[in-house]
């Protein structure tokens, strides 16, 4: 057998988890990382492809067949230097992009067998480096005497901070929150993203010089036209899709029906599932319904797990294949003794006199003719009411653009949803000296697409800052 | 960290007044909007309207009933010490306009939000009655603020140990009766706001309430806070906290108010036990 067939056949290293009748009680990250010898054992399942479908997989171009090879020599210093010079979060994206549908999508051991496990490589060179690494900062730029504002701590903002902070700019953060790190730290739970990591991340920015300004809702304590009188010479606007939506359905008010942003942030933000010691409640939930399937479903149903729930079902108006959550995830869940209710839609909330919910009518669908997004759309079957326990239900259709900041600052072109209107390729907005990018303008995405705009965008704020609009 | 500069206790130590140096918030703040606030690590992030705001010297005032965990964890914090978090100024200041006359009813610490409005209102120069009241004399609030900034106050006890007796709707009655009305701004506990509502829609006054559903971000990003207005679902931190009393669906924010009660009743043993024991 040649060297490239051994490679062929030599099966994906599994990463060790937790056992699922463990984890689905509590709060401790799932997958728990690569030995050393597990990393070069897999790194060295790479053929090291000439034209690597990987790399084009990856929408920031992560160098893969690159980083993989200091991994599998063992340098593991240089392989994460390597990545960030891409990827300024990689402890992150190895845990929570949906690799199956990028990088490792495309890579070629996948076409017969198991692609390169490369988020498991990318997170072990990140989490290596963080608790081995000599913590020494990349080199900067001198100072350029220019200040940027960046109004959201999310990827896509920590990553304009990032960039900028290294060319020499002065970057200070605004987040709304009293904490930094957008979606990172009030929505992905602790299980599927330890928020020290998150944290670390934030820091290493700081460290970096990078001032961070909680409690600052830009928009109400202070608005971008205020920001450019103070003598920032740029903004970023990475604010997200902070919007809940909801299905409009009757009873939607009663208590124990919250979106999914409330739930999240509550367990995750306000770190509720430590209640009475932390003082936010959450709703311990016996019976619970979680409407969606996309990543924030299946977090809030794993979260409502760990709470103690006796059943956690999802419920979802399409079928399986539809599903947009992460494989990894879906798996998870279903692991962790998570129900899916598939191709069944609500149609109204059932409580008691004291406004609580007790449970709610579904109807069956069936799949129809392709809709505008070309998958199959879900028509409802006749006569097929039926009805559902519950005492809990958490909303995650689908998110929607604050209009917070966008209503009170002029000169900010929207498209019809509601989204910043910005340039593809610079993020520019149609307001001077003002850029956009990540969910606020994409609509709910990923972390690595909104990384991805960010980076963009800190090229383009460079470039005006050097040579103007 | 957010300083507390001045401290007071009122109604027999049942409500705090804190003045905070923030001077963003204070900077920007309206009448009508509100502040949340987080007094450490572990705390919960709770709305408290601003009673007053001082720009040049850069601080807000807050006055707060102590109703569980994390009011009575506010009180117990001193002169120089502080809050971790302040965030705001949050929701929609109140519409202040010159339309005549103006009456301000104020309940219980409703008081502490309708302060600012009813000054404003004056300035406005409107014709400005204020009522307020409470269950006893020992229990009213801000009576000397409250004169200042109106043009009449009427004060009122439920229990008739001090000024009218009887609730603040009687003398609403007897102000409307009286002259003709041309605004009602009306602030306090819920069923208060529900039945002052239902007595200005009888003689056709606009009301202004101030909603207290629970919130979270106070952003409209988790939608804790959703309130039924006209029939439509609204966001009490965004849209809000002001709507118009005759289409506010009381009996669902009440029910909504109690979603954790037991939850908050356990938490407030536990700090009690803990706070005793030192
Ligand atoms: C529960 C959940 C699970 C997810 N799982 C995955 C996953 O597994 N993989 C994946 O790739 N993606 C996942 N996503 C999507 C991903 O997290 C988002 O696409 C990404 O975080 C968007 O980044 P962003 O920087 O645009 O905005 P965000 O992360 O939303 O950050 C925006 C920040 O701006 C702040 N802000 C908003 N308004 C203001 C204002 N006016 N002033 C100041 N600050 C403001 C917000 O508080 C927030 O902190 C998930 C999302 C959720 C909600
Ligand atoms: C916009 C707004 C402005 C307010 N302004 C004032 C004010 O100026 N002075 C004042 O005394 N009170 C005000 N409140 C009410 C105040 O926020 C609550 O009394 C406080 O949150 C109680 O917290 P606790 O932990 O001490 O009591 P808990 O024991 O937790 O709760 C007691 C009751 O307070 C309510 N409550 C609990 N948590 C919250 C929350 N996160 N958000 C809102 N309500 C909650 C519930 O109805 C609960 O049953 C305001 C509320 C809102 C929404
Ligand atoms: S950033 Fe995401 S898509 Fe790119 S290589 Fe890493 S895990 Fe794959
Ligand atoms: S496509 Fe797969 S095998 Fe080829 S370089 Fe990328 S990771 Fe390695
Ligand atoms: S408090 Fe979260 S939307 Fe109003």
């Amino acid at each position: 057998m040649t060297e490239k067939e051994k490679k062929k056949k030599a099966a994906r290293t599994p990463m060790p988890e937790q056992a699922p009748e463990v984890r689905r009680r509590n709060f401790l990250e799932v997958p728990t990382g690569y030995t050393e010898e597990m990393a070069v054992a897999e790194a060295q399942r790479c053929l090291q492809c000439k034209n690597p479908g990987c790399v084009k997989g990856c929408p920031v171009n992560v160098d893969i067949p690159g980083f993989i090879k200091l991994i599998a020599e063992r340098n593991f210093t240089e392989a994460i230097r390597h990545i960030w010079s891409t990827n300024s979060l990689p402890a992150v994206c190895g845990r929570v992009c949906p690799q199956e549908n990028q990088c490792e999508g495309l890579c070629v051991l996948g076409k017969k067998g198991d692609p390169v496990a490369i988020g498991n490589l990318e997170r072990f060179a990140a989490d290596w480096e963080r608790e081995h690494g000599t913590g020494a900062l990349p080199p900067k730029q001198p100072s350029t005497g220019k200040r940027v504002a960046v109004v959201g701590s999310g990827p896509s903002g920590l990553t304009v901070a990032g960039d900028l902070i290294a060319k020499g700019h002065d970057v200070t953060v605004f987040e709304a929150f009293h904490k930094a790190g957008g979606v990172l730290v009030y929505g992905i739970p602790e299980f599927r993203l330890p928020k020290a990591i998150v944290a670390n991340e934030v820091n290493f920015l700081e460290r970096l010089g990078v001032k961070v300004e909680c409690n600052a809702v830009v928009g109400r304590t202070v608005s971008l036209d205020e920001l450019f009188e103070e003598g920032y010479d740029a903004i970023y606007l990475g604010v997200g899709a902070g919007l809940p939506r909801f299905m409009n359905i009757p009873g939607e008010n009663l208590i124990g029906i919250l979106s999914a942003n409330e739930y999240l942030t509550r367990a995750n933000l306000m770190k509720a599932y430590k209640f009475p010691e932390v003082d936010t409640p959450i709703p311990h939930g016996k019976n619970v319904v979680v409407l969606g399937a996309g990543n924030v479903a299946m977090d809030s149903a794993r979260t409502a797990m760990r709470l103690g729930a006796d059943s956690v079902r999802i419920v979802y108006r399409r079928s399986r294949a539809e599903m947009p959550a992460r494989a990894a995830e879906i798996h998870h869940a279903e692991e962790e003794g998570i129900e899916f209710f598939l191709l069944t839609t609500p149609t109204r909330y059932l409580g008691n006199e004291k406004g609580r919910l007790t449970g709610m009518e579904c109807l069956k669908m069936e799949l129809g003719e392709p809709d505008a997004s070309g998958r199959r759309r879900p028509v409802p079957i006749d006569g097929s009411e039926f009805q559902i326990e519950c005492d809990l239900c958490i909303v995650a259709v689908g998110s929607g653009a604050n209009p917070l900041l966008t209503s009170s600052t002029e000169g900010l072109k929207l498209n019809k949803w509601g989204y910043i209107i910005a340039d593809e390729e610079t993020g520019k907005t149609t307001k001077k000296g003002v850029w956009a990018g990540g969910d606020i303008v994409t609509g709910a995405a990923t972390v690595i697409l909104a990384m991805g705009a960010g980076r963009k965008a800190a090229d383009s704020i460079h470039k005006y800052l050097t040579f103007g609009w | 960290m957010f300083k507390i500069i001045r401290r007071e206790e009122m109604s027999q130590g049942n409500v705090i007044l804190n003045e905070i140096e923030a001077p963003k918030i204070a900077a920007k703040a309206k009448p009508g909007q509100f502040v949340i606030l987080k007094a450490n690590e572990e705390g919960e992030r709770i709305p408290l309207t601003m009673a007053d705001t001082d720009p040049a010297k850069g601080t807000i005032t807050i006055i707060y009933m102590v109703v569980g965990k994390s009011t009575a964890l506010f009180k117990s914090l001193k002169v120089g010490d502080g809050f971790q978090d302040v965030i705001g100024p949050l929701g929609k200041p109140t519409h202040i306009e010159k339309v005549g006359t103006v009456v301000c009813v104020g309940g219980g610490t409703g008081v502490a939000v309708l302060y600012p409005i009813t000054r404003a209102m004056k300035q406005a120069g409107n014709r400005v009655v204020a009522i307020i009241g409470s269950r006893s004399k020992d229990l009213l609030i801000m009576e000397d603020m409250m004169r200042a900034a109106s043009d009449e106050l009427i004060v009122c006890t439920d229990d008739g140990s001090y000024g009218h007796h009887g609730f603040v709707t009687d003398q609403l009655k007897v102000v409307m009766e009286r002259e003709k009305v041309d605004q009602a701004v009306c602030i306090g506990p819920v069923p208060m706001m529900k039945f002052c509502s239902k007595l200005t829609k009888e003689y056709d006054v606009p009301t202004l309430v101030s909603l207290n559903p629970i919130m979270v971000d106070g952003t409209g990003m988790c939608g804790g806070c959703r309130v039924t207005v006209g029939g439509q679902t609204k966001f009490g931190c965004v849209d809000g906290p002001e709507f118009d009393g005759h289409q506010v669906d009381y009996d669902e924010l009440m029910m909504r108010l109690q979603a954790y009660c037991e939850d908050e009743k356990r938490c407030y043993e536990r700090f009690r036990t803990l706070h005793a024991a030192g």
